[in-house]
């Protein structure tokens, strides 16, 4: 392969590189920028001072995003198999399923989701009838972690499921040849192989999850913040821009510290087989 | 010849109102036709047309041949972060009395030619002139309203009569509660018998911790979804703007509304115009033409807060002439107006706000600062480090700690299986 870059190439790259360099590099320098000033333009290490007292608010939101994300992997692990599974057809059908509510505004779903939890609303309706003692369920931690599994978990099935529908058969063969029973088959077979798709589903859920902050207004009542309403409050409330800009600073190091993480893992993954 | 004659006459006839009209019609405003006019305003704050009223954009395109672009916005902060933020480019803009004492401060503001907005002439003198615009010269008063509590009669015990039954243990869980500092921070000031607009840090202090005890009842924290949540029956109390309370009963009778005993903040939203505009002249035909009488009429009707304007609230046909919430005596209660805080308060008010949203009242070592026997004090920056960030904490460790000894796990497996 011709690895020189010829004009051609060159040319066919630049309307690219020019969109990052303008609205992805740019920006991130802006950031930078004003979380080291003042509002004036001073330089000041008060923004990343004042970050020891987000601490609570980010150790929650992490840990709301782990959960959210495991959860989503053991519902979307075996869900992607099963699709796998399937006739060509059907295979088709299902993933179309899967997408189906991304169609619809992440905004609506979340909003009808606070019409089905709360006290008065659908399912406490329903349990009224059969005569059950109605359940707390909004402006829980819990339904903030429901809303975040049930938006992000396409993101977990579709990356496992495309690995999936791609494994070479013949390994699972060889595993049954071995005398692997069905366990033996999934564990040493199937999950291995699908490694690189669990890595990409976990940091497509991981980090929304992580940073959202619409789900946690809604579903979770504004009586505790995750990071993401911290974030937005600073730029669209109090036009502190510099607070704002250092603390999505951090969250952003953290993100990618936990992407440089999984990737080592997904390395390390298909050389185990 | 008759028929001729008749036709003639009827022919002039028909002409003379357009050639009346033409003749009116100020050869500047003419110039205007084909222009377009670009509105900011709150949601749902103008008669769209909805149920038959009269759909003011549309109106006033059908009038003077301007294309209005309306916009919408959630809050005064919302409102003044965009245009700060400089991305966007409007003629009018509707923010309540303490943004529009902040706009005229950093200069934001258009002074507006009161000789081009007869209809100036319905506001009447209470309404001209307030503290946020002493001399008037830069807003023309839209709304004026006032903050009270709403509450659901079957959910409540008694008639709530105080903002502290915001605080009532009874209703935990079913309390709503502002999702913006400053009308939130104006509940407890009042309750304290404090200035909403005081410049002493201390005061502000004190009012956030009145705010992070409420946390003992687990409010809700609301913008819009205090409409889905009170007319459901959710929620069992709600402060919130009267006009507002209006619409909620409709859709449901048990609510009920209440001008609490501590006072209420009063506020006025007026219509301005931003530096800059680039069809101002267009943007004073507008609004001239919001305050004409029907129009403001259909306006009112529509978003049932106060008007400000005569020829609406001395109309018998309106719907809530002398409505004793919308247009209660002077001094029934008492009031106060929000004025622009300055910038160090607004920060502190940011921070403090900050503080009481992620309070953890689980946390509280000790019970009610303000109504209980107990007077301990906490220290602000006691909260740091609460049992809640200590589990959380813990958690992600351990989650970690697995991580790390499945990897470390892995690797020597790896060794093993190579040296083997």
């Amino acid at each position: 392969m011709n690895t020189r870059s010829s004009l051609g190439s060159k040319l066919v790259a630049s309307p690219y590189i020019i969109w990052a360099a303008l609205f992805i590099i740019a920006p991130l320098f802006f950031v930078v920028y004003y979380s080291f000033t003042t509002a004036s333009g001073d330089f000041t290490l008060a923004n990343v001072q004042a970050l020891t007292k987000y601490l609570p608010t980010f150790l929650r939101s992490i840990w709301f995003g782990i959960v959210a994300t495991l959860i989503c992997l053991v519902i979307a692990f075996p869900t992607a198999y099963i699709i796998s599974q399937k006739s060509d057809k059907i295979q088709r059908t299902m993933v179309m399923l899967v997408m189906l509510p991304m169609w619809m505004s992440f905004l609506i779903r979340t909003y009808s989701w606070m019409a089905i939890l709360q006290d008065t609303g659908i399912i406490n309706s329903f349990l009224a009838k059969l005569g059950i003692d109605s359940v707390h369920m909004i402006n829980t931690g819990g339904a903030v972690i429901l809303g975040m599994v049930y938006n992000f978990l396409p993101y977990m099935i579709l990356p496992i499921y495309s690995v999936m529908a791609k494994l070479d058969y013949s390994m699972v063969e060889a595993c049954q040849d071995l005398g692997g029973n069905r366990l033996t088959v999934v564990r040493k077979c199937i999950i291995p192989m699908s490694v690189p798709g669990i890595v990409s589903g976990v940091t497509m859920v991981f980090v929304p999850s992580v940073s959202t902050f619409y789900i946690s207004q809604k579903l979770g009542g504004g009586s505790f913040d995750l990071i993401g309403d911290v974030i937005e409050r600073q730029f669209q409330q109090s036009y502190n821009y510099n607070l704002g800009a250092a603390l999505s600073l951090v969250l952003m190091i953290l993100i990618l510290i936990s992407m440089a993480f999984m990737n080592k893992f997904s390395d390390e993954g298909e050389m185990v087989i | 010849m008759k028929k001729t004659v008749c036709a003639l006459f009827a022919l002039i006839m028909v002409l003379l109102p357009l050639n009346v009209a033409f003749a009116a019609g100020d050869s500047e405003i003419e110039a205007l036709r084909g222009t377009t006019l670009y509105v900011y305003n709150w949601g749902e704050y103008i008669s769209d047309g909805e149920d038959g009223a009269i759909d003011v954009n549309a109106e006033f395109t059908k009038k003077y041949g301007i294309k209005v672009v309306y916009d919408t916005y959630e809050n005064n902060e919302t409102m003044y972060s965009k245009l700060k933020s400089g991305g966007v480019s409007y003629d009018i803009v509707i923010p309540s009395d303490y943004m529009i004492e902040r706009m005229i401060a950093e200069n934001m503001l258009e002074k507006i030619d009161f000789d081009n907005i007869p209809n100036f002439s319905y506001i009447p003198e209470k309404y001209r002139n307030l503290d946020y615009d002493p001399t008037g010269e830069y807003s023309i008063p839209y709304t004026v309203s006032y903050v009270g509590l709403i509450y659901n009669t079957k959910m409540v015990e008694e008639d709530p009569v105080s903002w502290t039954a915001l605080w009532d243990e009874r209703y935990t869980n079913n309390i709503l509660m502002f999702n913006n500092p400053r009308d939130a921070f104006a509940i407890a000031q009042s309750i304290l018998g404090q200035d909403y607009n005081m410049d002493t840090p201390e005061g502000w202090r004190i009012a956030a911790a009145l705010l992070k005890e409420q946390k003992s009842v687990n409010p809700v924290y609301v913008n819009d979804e205090v409409f889905l949540k009170m007319e459901s029956g959710e929620a069992a109390l709600a402060p919130y703007y009267v006009g507002d309370y209006f619409l909620m009963k409709e859709n449901n009778d048990d609510l009920a509304f209440v001008y609490p005993k501590e006072g209420v903040n009063y506020f006025v939203d007026a219509a301005c115009i931003l530096k800059g505009a680039k069809n101002k002249r267009a943007a004073e035909l507008y609004l001239d033409f919001i305050n004409e009488p029907e129009i403001a009429l259909a306006n009112a009707e529509y978003i049932c807060y106060g008007s400000p304007n005569s020829a609406v609230y001395d109309n018998p046909d309106y719907e809530y002439y002398e409505d004793e919430l919308l247009y209660p005596e002077e001094g029934a209660f008492k009031t106060q107006l929000f004025t622009n805080l300055p910038p160090e308060i607004l920060a502190l008010e940011s921070t403090l706000w900050d503080d009481v949203k992620n309070y953890n009242a689980t946390d509280a070592s000790y019970r009610s600062l303000f109504f209980g026997e107990n007077n301990a004090v906490k220290t602000e920056n006691g909260e740091a480090f609460t049992s809640e960030t200590i589990k959380y904490g813990i958690c992600i460790g351990v989650f970690l700690l697995i991580v790390i000894a499945f990897v470390i796990f892995r690797s020597v497996r790896k060794r093993i299986r190579e040296n083997y």
